[in-house]
């Protein structure tokens, strides 16, 4: 048996040791370096732009401008096509849109001559005033995206006269009148802010002609078969003139799931024919890449006075950046992906819009959207307990979703459509709230108590479910063959992105064939070798790719079956992943395999399976948090988070266990230290390590992490996704813990000292 | 400038740009295990050993290290080897990115100071970033390091 095993990544020796596996480990010596010259104005026009002196430096190869490339306008998002993203950007523009966007690129085979060559390039601005604060751009004088014609591929809501990417509406039941029929309604506004990425490895690309004369791009993308579909079609490439690898990579978290240097380096080889790379910056990766949409969000709930939820009603104000990517899909798992938790309501209402700014574009980060809207609904479950004088735990013991239920909100919201019908068949929120009532000892603890010297610990708790991958729109596939002498190579398009899916996807194929994980060599994310996948993002490797592994290991067991019969000539056979068995004749597979491919009756054996969800079952968890406050510095300290999943089978305990503690620090270092700190005139403050603070080992208390019994029967060996959901927790559970500490509600994040300090000495609410 | 290197006790001599660090030498030759991650000096995923110190390869001058005695991952990777046991078994190289460096620092250490606790590991290791793991499983897996190789 190999699923539901903590077997060690099939990689993890190999990069601890240093081996070569990145990107940049395998650019070519020669590869011309390639940079990006930035805008530094938030918002401006390019009204000149004098590249002369730059190309009069011998080592410079090539400068790019808006002048000399594809004037073709497409969406970044590596999304599934046609995108849900608005068409709003350029490889280069004559308009500049955030402090960092990009303005000209130059390569050349020297660094030193590529920067004096960038500082030579003489550009006019025509700078124009700029929008920075979300809450003010709709409908604002200024147009972000005035100049060019912008259009989505289907109905989204996106109008870029009124500065809107994209926006959405809906209601199931009648949201006011139930409102009136409720003995409380209550109403509040939370605020998240703009979270950097920061994965360890910067981004970067490298690309060359190989020797068929096709341009080879390896980049560190989540998404290899979206990099080619966008990078070949807006260049005027044959799709098959164009190979994408993707080799490891440094972390993602969806900072790599659009097309990020890609355009520039594959251009420049284009033209000169030579190999190219880039490597951002990590002041290029702060300021030039992606950030997590900053949202605010007003929630209204109505309840009956002994704790019955009857209406949620959830409208959100989200800002996408200069660019419109994610923008309407991050918005609908705002709601879609947290709303259904408490699905008794008569009814349920969300609705909003995603306005351009000119910061930072806004794109796809863990949680997706769900982690925002999670900080609202926990939060408000909470205050609506505590006007009610409610336990929080029991309002969301008999509200909460339960299995063999189902919410009609899975059906209307999709990703960028419709959803699906689901029938819950896996949901273990009542064993995971005892769970962590247990190990955090929740009822000696709550709500709070005051320690010897004078500091207070709360405790907090906040629930929170998923998806696993975008049914009826994302496909991945497999195949497998045979090797002489027995073993196997499986073939994935699925991207590890340092999630281990190589590894569990391994676990899978050899649950199903019998045989010892390391007799599964696995090889991913190659457009010219590997099928089909969408990629690494919503949750879906676990589900989606695990399926199309499953279907294709299952498919190779009939087809050694089906060899078995015509080479023994009888119906009588069977595998047991050692031994191909036929009548009274066995041979060991070792043998079978070598015969077949050496002497007699000779056939190599492959076979393959895709899959696309009908459903995409929710992972569901608890999260549970003690804090400790200084009253004299309103410090805030985490001592302890506990959590307890459900995401079905655990295929690798291990493994899942460090998604969901690197999750779970993320959705910390979002709750108490992480923020894009803009200026007014747009640059970004923290634009490096020295003042992003990403969480170090010195800020992390004990987590305890557990996982419960469970099993999705429509999951591949009963499993859902693992990837994203352990972020969600941290804001609200935190959030309350603080409210149980101090009875100071905060509903902006991040939640910082020295508001909470202000709030406990001014009494004062925040927002 | 002319300058030699002693790197995991190989000589290299080659000629270095007055501004180069160490870094990008390395990889330059072909040392990929080195990663970088910052232009703030502030990930600890470049980090090698320069005469029995640890230092951030990202900020020492290449010209500086002339005759000096380098080592990267790539010169002690029975050393790693024995303690990347623990890190797997946790699972928690997860991208992989910081890990070379995290070695180099815990190499470092336990030259240092052989018995370390958890907490002199935790803050020797401070400078050492991870985006992925969330730490404790970092924690967990030198801690049962160091109790197998302690007994
Ligand atoms: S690259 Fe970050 S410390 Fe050296
Ligand atoms: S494993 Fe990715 S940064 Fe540490």
């Amino acid at each position: 048996m190999s699923v539901n095993k903590s077997i060690p990544k099939v990689d993890g020796m190999g990069l601890v040791l240093g081996k070569p596996a990145y990107t940049d480990d395998f650019a070519p010596r020669d590869a011309l370096i390639v940079k990006v010259l930035r805008s530094p104005h938030a918002h401006a026009e390019i009204t000149s732009i004098d590249t002369s002196k730059a190309l009069m430096i011998p080592e410079i190869k090539c400068v790019l401008t808006h002048l000399n490339v594809p004037d073709v306008i497409f969406s970044r998002a590596g999304q599934g096509y046609p995108e849900p993203s608005p068409y709003d950007a350029k490889i280069l523009d004559k308009t500049v849109r955030y402090m960092g966007d990009a303005v000209a690129v130059v390569a050349g085979t020297s660094e030193h001559m590529v920067d004096l060559a960038m500082s030579q390039i003489k550009v006019k601005y025509e700078v124009k005033d700029a929008i920075i604060d979300f809450e003010t751009a709709l409908d604002h004088e200024t147009l972000i995206h005035a100049n060019e014609n912008t259009f989505s591929m289907f109905p989204i809501g996106h109008d870029a006269k009124r500065n809107l990417a994209a926006s959405y509406e809906m209601m199931i039941g009648d949201v006011p009148k139930t409102l009136e029929s409720c003995d409380v309604v209550h109403r509040a506004t939370y605020y998240t802010q703009a979270q950097s990425h920061a994965m360890a490895e910067p981004h970067n690309v490298t690309a060359y002609y190989d020797v068929q004369d096709r341009l080879t791009i390896m980049s560190s993308t989540q998404t290899p078969f979206h990099v080619r579909r966008i990078i070949a079609r807006n260049l005027g490439v044959d799709l098959s003139k164009v190979r994408v690898i993707k080799p490891r990579i440094g972390g993602g978290f969806g900072g790599k799931q659009a097309i990020h240097g890609e355009f520039y380096v594959a251009l420049v080889t284009k033209i000169t024919g030579k190999p190219a790379k880039m490597i951002y910056t990590r002041k290029e990766v702060f300021e030039s890449t992606y950030t997590r949409h900053a949202m605010r969000i007003d929630l209204t709930v109505g309840a009956m006075k002994d704790g019955t939820i009857k209406a949620l009603d959830m409208e959100v104000l989200s800002n996408t950046g200069a660019y419109g990517e994610h923008a309407l899909t991050v918005l609908m798992v705002t709601g879609a992906k947290n709303l259904p938790l408490y699905n008794h309501v008569e009814s349920v209402g969300f609705k909003g819009n995603v306005v351009y700014t000119n910061t930072t574009p806004a794109g796809a980060f863990r949680g997706y959207g769900a982690i925002q809207g999670n900080f609202a609904l926990e939060s408000i479950i909470d205050e609506l307990a505590a006007k009610l004088e409610m336990d929080p735990v029991e309002i969301r013991t008999m509200n909460m979703i339960k299995e063999g239920e189902t919410s009609e909100i899975f059906e209307v919201m999709g990703e960028g459509k419709e959803g699906m019908a689901m029938m819950i068949e896996s949901c273990k929120l009542d064993q995971c709230i005892e769970n962590v009532m247990k190990s955090i000892q929740w009822k000696e603890k709550y709500p709070m108590r005051v320690m010897p010297d004078g500091k207070i610990r709360g405790v907090g708790m906040a629930l929170a479910m998923q998806g696993s991958g975008i049914p009826g729109i994302d496909m991945a596939s497999a195949i497998i063959k045979l090797n002489d002498d027995g073993f196997f190579s499986l073939v994935v398009g699925a991207t590890d992105i340092g999630t281990g899916s190589d590894t569990i996807l391994a676990q899978m194929a050899a649950e199903t064939l019998n045989v010892p994980v390391d007799q599964i060599i696995v090889y991913s994310s190659d457009t010219d070798l590997t099928p089909f996948d969408t990629g690494a993002y919503a949750s879906s490797t676990t589900y989606v790719s695990g399926h199309s592994v499953r279907i294709a290991a299952e498919n190779m067991v009939e087809v050694i079956l089906d060899k078995a019969r015509r080479f023994f000539g009888t119906e009588d056979v069977s595998y047991d992943g050692k031994t191909v068995r036929a009548g009274s004749q066995e041979m060991t597979l070792k043998a079978f395999s070598t015969v077949l491919y050496y002497s007699e009756q000779q056939e190599q054996l492959v076979s393959s399976g895709s899959f696309v969800g009908e459903k995409a079952p929710p992972p569901y968890m608890a999260g549970a948090c003690e804090v400790e406050i200084d009253p004299r510095t309103g410090r805030i300290e985490v001592l302890e988070y506990h959590a307890s999943v459900d995401c079905g089978t655990v295929v690798n305990p291990n493994l899942a266990r460090i998604q969901v503690e690197g999750a779970l620090l993320q959705g910390i270092g979002m709750t108490l230290y992480e923020e894009a700190i803009y200026r007014n005139n747009g640059r970004l403050y923290n634009n490096s390590f020295l003042t992003y603070k990403v969480p170090t080992r010195m800020d992390v208390g004990p987590m305890h992490i557990n996982f419960v019994d469970s099993f999705e029967p429509s999951g591949p060996f009963g499993a859902k996704s693992v990837g994203e959901i352990g972020i969600d927790t941290p804001p609200a559970a935190i959030a309350n813990a603080v409210y149980n500490a101090t009875g100071m509600r905060i509903r902006k994040l991040p939640i910082r000292s020295e508001d909470l300090w202000e709030m406990m000495n001014k009494k004062q609410t925040l927002i | 400038m002319e300058v030699t290197l002693i790197i995991n006790g190989d000589h290299f001599g080659f000629s270095a740009e007055p501004d180069e660090v160490l870094l990008d030498t390395l990889r330059k030759l072909g040392f990929k295990s080195v990663k970088r991650g910052c232009d703030t000096t502030s990930c600890g995923m470049c980090h090698i050993i320069v005469d029995g110190q640890l230092v951030p390869s990202c900020s020492y001058l290449t010209v500086r290290a002339n005759r000096k005695k380098i080592v990267t991952v790539e010169g002690v990777q029975e050393k790693v080897r024995a303690i990347a046991e623990f890190m797997t078994a946790e699972g928690v190289e997860q991208c992989g990115y910081c890990s070379p460096g995290h070695m180099m620092s815990l190499i470092a250490l336990f030259e240092e100071n052989p018995k370390p606790t958890i907490d002199e590991v935790k803050h020797y290791l401070a400078g050492n970033m991870c985006r992925c793991s969330g730490f404790e499983g970092q924690h967990r897996a030198i801690a049962a390091y160091l109790e197998v190789e302690q007994s």
